[in-house]
């Protein structure tokens, strides 16, 4: 059966409820004997799977070294592709030659644009689909730039493929690579997107005339008045600098041409492997179910996964075109310099306030540099318009975005898309204007914080389905406070004065950011579940897991929806052809959508297995249990075995869509306490927390992971990595030696405290969280930067914050060039 | 990111390999534990045509101290285990603890000392520490072999007075005199990496006054630079904040370091009157 | 079955090679190996793929990211900054060798397990051969030699800090608790 149903919305009655499970978690989650013991496969007799810190299932393979991620299946006879890419950021091509490379040892093939004449360029269709209320409301400029496969006569990022070499070695197809010859004509170059969207900038598609991409303006109430009329104004720059996903395993893609069934099986470490299949089989000019995609074991992903690249387009084309299987593995230096590149944006923002604090009014104007393409379209641009008001009640609001086309790395939605980059500008804001009031900065957010007695709340602009934005529970108060606490305030503040007054190198600041996370992004996610010849149970879906742990988040919801062990529930996700069609693990979405379709196929399958050992025992199914892998009939003790259903023929399975109603919030309040050492600019972490809230948990102990890791990847926007680039468009980070991803002598043991307020919008009550770690940290270390600062009168307007950086700060803020030396 | 082709040879004794690296024919290429060769060949950065691996030669693997109390390190001796050989961290700790900033422990455990110096990445911690120590290096070619001290030895970014046919045999590290305060501090990112800017001191004491000083930087140029403005501003007086501050405000005088990705020229200028400040105490806690 | 005893003989690389060969015998994972190899066939691509062992992951290529570390005689090297003919008569030990099919995972290996030391899985086999090697010394490293020895891998998903728990509880089951500082 397969059906459909959108889950329940809660919006007449308010969510107050908030139970204050949390538990301060300091060190490593401990996973003691009395939570795992069940994980041996017991019966859930003491209460339900949910919840429960299980280790996953997934570790033991990946620690044996038995993961099979895309560059480890190698089938007999696979060739190697590999990437002439542009060395100019914008060039006209005037030739190509290839024969020589073609005539090299090993290599098979050589591609360049003109071979490949009736392939389509790749767009990445549903990211840049325009929701029809937010047309009708907003009337949105996007505009779409199909990437060419390879470069066709013109080059438009450094990095871009320029001609496809396939050898029978990534060796050999290198020694190719040397062997094209182009002759490049470069042209003038724009790499700012404030610059890109001047008059006469150099264009990066001339025939739209400009290097706008989007333009989507919303407003709220009665912002001029508001600011007209307001005590205080508050007007700042500050930018978003430009970082990268960096997934420790780059992107891959393997086809294989069926050779028994004619399919086309192709292994890639997608997010979102249906609309990988459904893409290609366009562009290949054949059926979706000819292709079979598989995401397995994939070594993170972040976001830089999440979209169609023209390799995984161009990789399985080569694979049909030869008749063999076709592996590319990207490098390091591909990675950092073709894979899609974030974050980078620049807001003009301002913020009016009564002189007690209470917000009236925000205005900001922000560009996003969008690289040269169209990767998403408004996801990033209108995720950040969404999440700029955050937690807080600000009733007037005049919001613009602007997106830029550049002759750099195209962007697309990195861990948090869009939402760091609106927390930064929001949150430094709010210390601003704390500052101009004469507020501590946490007060200042107290005082406009929206209380749980006004959820949910609407805050006036719509979201990104285009619905009225409605934050449907939390306690955002409360997140604050645990903050608040976890940073110990006052002890901060007397020792900031003591070090100050001892005219120490060393001072030592507070900073805050508080920020909600709308999580569950529809339309829908797909789960299949059924019983296995064993007796066993599977679970199919649609959202493929790049270490989340899905097969053990998932597993502990279907054992509570069917009422099997653990231990009997299995988890596949990422495979095109166990489920007809799924969106992905992309955007805070896969334990809602996924998480709560496994509930829905659970419930209904477990009425289904009532239903089989009813007939089959000729008792009523109200009279069955179900008990391990089998249904008992209590009164009689007779039994119907699961196997031994299905062995008769019994159909055991259900599909289940759930459609999210709309965004469920989570949230979280981030506070660091910073070391900067004046006279070197260096920056440490004292303390690093975070109160967070993401609903009902599933399993503490991934849950508690993901934050970590997202408030990892924060800290390392706020102090270490910047993807950047020269004038001339060329990029300069672009190996590990120069982008300075952090090691674990730079990340500290984040405090982590979490209250739960289920979400009221699906039946499991859970929200997403994958993104959420990372949203805060750039904000609250940049605030904190700041406040240890205050005394010298520096303010922070771009990250990252390394030595050089805060030494110019200073420097620029005193007027002094010597730096202390005793 | 895989290497151009090579051919490698790996000789089980110096002339061999001295012979190899002396044809004219192919552009040759000494490898020894690689950890700054190979990553320039995965990059196709550098491109020889054929790598002598000098590793199985067994007179290169030596370490020890010489009838003179001299250090000296084989040509295949790997970091790791200079760093953790007690008479080297006995006698010379400044070279240990400089060595103990290399990267990480994994490529400790296959670069060499000789191969690090030799190779000459400006913000290299050996280099400096080499030129701070007086080192010298054995230098071998077909049919002989000469000395040159670490002060002639580094010529510029990735280069020294090294010839292609060349080989470095050992470096000789003298003894340090008793009673030398030494410190070694860098400022860089991220625990490994190469130091944005790094310091090598070595002072003596002469009653409460600096009886001699050493001050060589890393990263703040071509070469490792030794500073002998700074020196003279600490000789001959009371070590104290005056004379920490005089020698810092002749660092900042006379250095010139250039502006790379990871820092500015001027933060590196500032930095390293910080570090001399704070390496200056260090070594004069430790001089007795 | 009957089961070779002689050395394993890696599969023949399937390719024409501008370039000198080599055989080269080395033992990974207890198992003597021949291999006949290209002068510039990187150690992790000759473990991956011509003998299988695809537990030794490539992150970087330029010797940061660690997710190639191997052991090499007992300590830990980077796999892709070591030529496979440099590793002629080396015992290397990988990731596969440290818990044999049907046993056990081994101390490290459960302590990344129970810790919850890893999400994606990726750099995991780096780290364990480093951890690996630090619970093999003949004394306790104290406690800046592991942070040492934990600087020289990249991990994207976890933040560190359960990978350093899982670390301690693996020192701890080797050495015994460590005592309070």
């Amino acid at each position: 059966m397969n059906t459909s149903q959108t889950g329940t919305r809660q919006t007449g009655t308010r969510q107050t409820g908030t139970r204050q499970t949390g538990t301060r978690q300091t060190g490593a989650p401990r996973t003691g004997a009395s939570d795992t013991g069940a994980a041996s496969g017991g019966r859930a007799a003491d209460g339900p799977w949910i919840g429960r810190a299980l280790p996953r299932v997934e570790d033991e393979r990946l620690l044996r070294g038995h993961g099979r991620y895309v560059d480890d299946i190698r089938l007999p006879g696979t060739l190697e592709a590999a990437f002439l890419r542009s060395p100019h950021a914008h060039a006209r091509i005037t030739r190509i030659e290839t024969d020589a490379a073609r005539a090299m040892p090993g290599v098979r093939a050589v591609w360049t644009a003109a071979d490949i004449a009736g392939l389509a360029p790749v767009v990445n269709e549903a990211e840049l689909r325009v929701p029809e209320p937010l047309r009708r409301e907003l009337d949105p400029l996007v505009r779409s730039l199909p990437h060419p496969l390879l470069a066709d006569g013109r080059v438009r990022f450094s990095g871009q493929p320029v001609a496809m070499v396939v050898a029978e070695s990534r060796y050999l197809a290198e020694d190719a690579l040397e062997a094209i010859e182009v002759d490049y004509t470069p042209l003038p170059v724009v790499v700012d997107p404030d610059e890109a969207l001047l008059p006469g900038a150099p264009l990066i598609e001339e025939s739209w005339g400009d290097n706008l991409a989007l333009e989507a303006a919303t407003s709220v109430g009665d912002p001029d008045a508001a600011f007209a009329g307001a005590a205080v104004v508050i007007e700042e720059e500050f930018r978003a600098h430009r970082h990268v996903a960096s997934p420790i395993e780059t992107r891959a893609v393997q086809a294989a041409p069926g050779a028994y069934d004619g399919r086309l099986t192709v292994w890639s470490n997608t997010q979102t492997p249906h609309r990988l299949r459904d893409h290609l089989a366009q562009t290949l000019g054949t059926a979706a179910e000819a292709v079979h995609v598989v995401a397995v074991d994939v070594g993170g992903g972040f976001g830089q996964k999440g979209i169609i690249y023209v390799e995984e387009v161009l990789v399985p084309y080569a694979a049909r075109q030869l008749g063999v299987p076709v592996l590319w593995r990207e490098d390091r230096n591909e990675n950092l310099t073709a894979a899609s590149h974030a974050r980078e944006q620049v807001h003009r923002i301002a913020l009016a306030a009564d002189a007690d604090g209470t917000l009236r009014g925000l205005r900001d104007d922000f560009v996003v540099n969008f690289g040269a393409g169209t990767f998403t379209g408004l996801v990033v641009p209108y995720n950040s318009v969404v999440h700029l008001l955050g937690p807080y009640r600000v009733p007037n609001v005049d919001i613009r975005v602007r997106a830029a086309l550049t002759h750099t790395a195209p962007t697309s939605p990195y861990r948090g898309a869009g939402r760091p980059e609106a927390v930064f500008a929001m949150e430094r804001a709010l210390d601003r204007l704390a500052r101009e009031l004469g507020m501590e900065p946490v007060a200042l957010r107290a005082r406009n914080l929206i209380t749980p007695g006004e959820l949910p709340y609407r805050t006036g602009l719509l979201d990104r389905s285009g619905n009225p934005q409605e934050y449907d529970s939390g306690d955002f108060p409360q997140l604050l406070r645990r903050a608040e606490e976890m940073a110990d305030l006052p002890a901060v503040r007397e020792r900031q004065a003591a070090l100050a007054a001892a005219g120490s190198d060393h001072r030592i600041g507070v900073g805050f950011a508080v920020y909600l996370e709308a999580t569950g992004l529809g339309p829908f996610e797909s789960a299949r579940a059924s019983v296995l010849s064993d007796g066993r149970v599977r679970i199919a879906l649609g959202t493929p897991s790049q270490g989340q742990g899905h097969r053990t988040s998932m597993a502990q919801i279907a054992a509570d929806a069917i009422g099997v062990p653990f231990s009997a529930v299995e988890v596949v996700g990422g495979d095109t052809d166990t489920v007809p069609y799924g969106v992905g693990t992309i955007a805070s979405r896969a334990l809602v959508t996924a998480g709560n379709a496994t509930h829905l196929a659970g419930r209904r399958l477990r009425e289904r297995i009532l239903a089989a050992a009813s007939a089959r025992l000729g008792v009523p199914a109200t009279e069955l249990t179900l008990d391990g892998d089998a249904v008992e009939h209590h009164p009689t003790g007779v039994r119907a075995g699961l196997a031994q259903l299905v062995a008769e023929g019994h159909e055991l399975s259900e599909t289940a869509h759930f459609h999210p109603p709309g965004f469920t919030f989570a949230g979280g309040a981030g506070v660091v306490v910073v070391d900067v050492d004046t006279a070197t600019g260096e920056v440490t972490l004292d303390t690093c927390a975070m109160a967070h809230d993401a609903g009902r948990i599933v399993n503490p102990v991934i849950a508690h992971g993901q934050i970590a890791g997202g408030v990892a990847q924060g800290i390392a926007g706020a102090l270490y990595e910047e993807m950047r680039y020269g004038p001339d468009g060329q990029p300069v980070t672009t190996t590990y030696m120069d982008y300075l991803v952090p090691t674990s002598a730079e990340v500290p043991d984040l405090e982590l405290a979490e209250i739960t307020t289920p979400s009221t919008l699906n039946a499991l009550g859970v929200k997403g969280l994958g993104e959420g770690g990372a949203i805060a940290p750039q904000a609250a270390i940049a605030n904190a930067v700041e406040d240890a600062l205050a005394p010298f009168g520096v303010v922070v307007r771009r990250g990252p914050l390394t030595p050089d950086r805060v030494r110019g700060l200073l420097r620029e803020a005193t007027g002094t060039t010597a730096p202390a030396t005793v | 990111m895989k290497p151009g082709p090579f051919d490698y040879i790996a000789p089980a004794a110096l002339p061999e390999a001295l012979r190899l690296l002396s044809d004219t024919e192919r552009d040759g290429k000494v490898l020894a534990g690689g950890q700054s060769l190979i990553p320039m060949l995965n990059m196709r950065l550098a491109r020889p045509e054929l790598l002598v691996d000098i590793t199985r030669i067994p007179e290169l693997d030596r370490l020890g101290v010489d009838a003179d109390g001299a250090l000296r390190i084989g040509a295949s001796v790997r970091q790791s285990t200079v760093a953790a050989d007690p008479a080297v961290r006995a006698g010379w700790p400044l070279l240990a603890a400089a060595v103990e900033r290399i990267g990480h422990p994994q490529i400790r455990n296959r670069g060499t000392v000789c191969g690090s110096l030799v190779h000459h990445d400006p913000a290299a911690e050996l280099p400096a520490v080499a030129l701070a120590l007086d080192a010298r290096f054995t230098v071998a070619r077909a049919g002989g072999s000469r000395t040159v001290p670490a002060g002639d030895f580094f010529r510029g970014t990735f280069t020294t007075d090294v010839e292609p046919e060349e080989i470095v045999t050992e470096a000789v590290v003298p003894p340090l005199r008793a009673g030398t305060g030494w410190a070694f501090r860098e400022l860089a990112q991220r625990r490994g990496d190469f130091a944005a800017v790094g310091l090598a001191v070595l002072l003596r004491a002469d009653g409460a006054a600096v009886g001699s000083a050493r001050l060589v930087y890393c990263g703040v140029g071509g070469t490792p630079v030794r500073v002998p403005e700074a020196e003279q501003a600490l000789v001959g007086r009371e070590f104290g904040a005056a004379s920490r501050s005089d020698a810092a405000r002749a660092v900042g005088a006379v250095l010139d370091p250039p502006g790379d990705v990871h820092a500015s020229a001027r933060w590196r200028r500032e930095a390293a009157e910080v570090l001399l400040a704070r390496a200056l105490t260090e070594a004069w806690e430790r001089t007795t | 079955m009957n089961v070779g005893t002689g050395p394993r003989r890696a599969q023949q690389p399937p390719l024409p090679e501008p370039t000198a060969w080599h055989e080269v015998s080395l033992t990974v994972n207890g198992e003597p190996v021949a291999a006949q190899v290209e002068s510039r066939l990187l150690l992790s691509d000759l473990l991956r793929q011509r003998l299988g062992l695809t537990g030794t992951h490539v992150g970087c290529e330029h010797g940061v990211c660690g997710a190639c570390t191997v052991l090499m005689d007992g300590v830990p090297v980077r796999s892709c900054l070591t030529l496979a003919v440099q590793a002629a008569g080396a015992d290397v030990r990988t990731v596969e060798g440290l818990a044999g099919d049907g046993e056990p995972l081994g101390p490290v290996q459960r302590a990344f397990h129970e810790q919850h030391g890893m999400q994606c899985g990726f750099c995991t086999p780096g780290f364990v051969m480093t951890c690996t090697a630090l619970t093999g010394r003949a004394e306790r490293p104290d406690e800046e030699t592991v942070a040492d020895e934990l600087s020289g891998h990249l991990c994207r998903c976890t933040g560190y800090q359960n990978i350093r728990a899982a670390v301690r509880q693996a020192l701890d089951e080797s050495f015994g608790p460590q005592e309070a500082e």
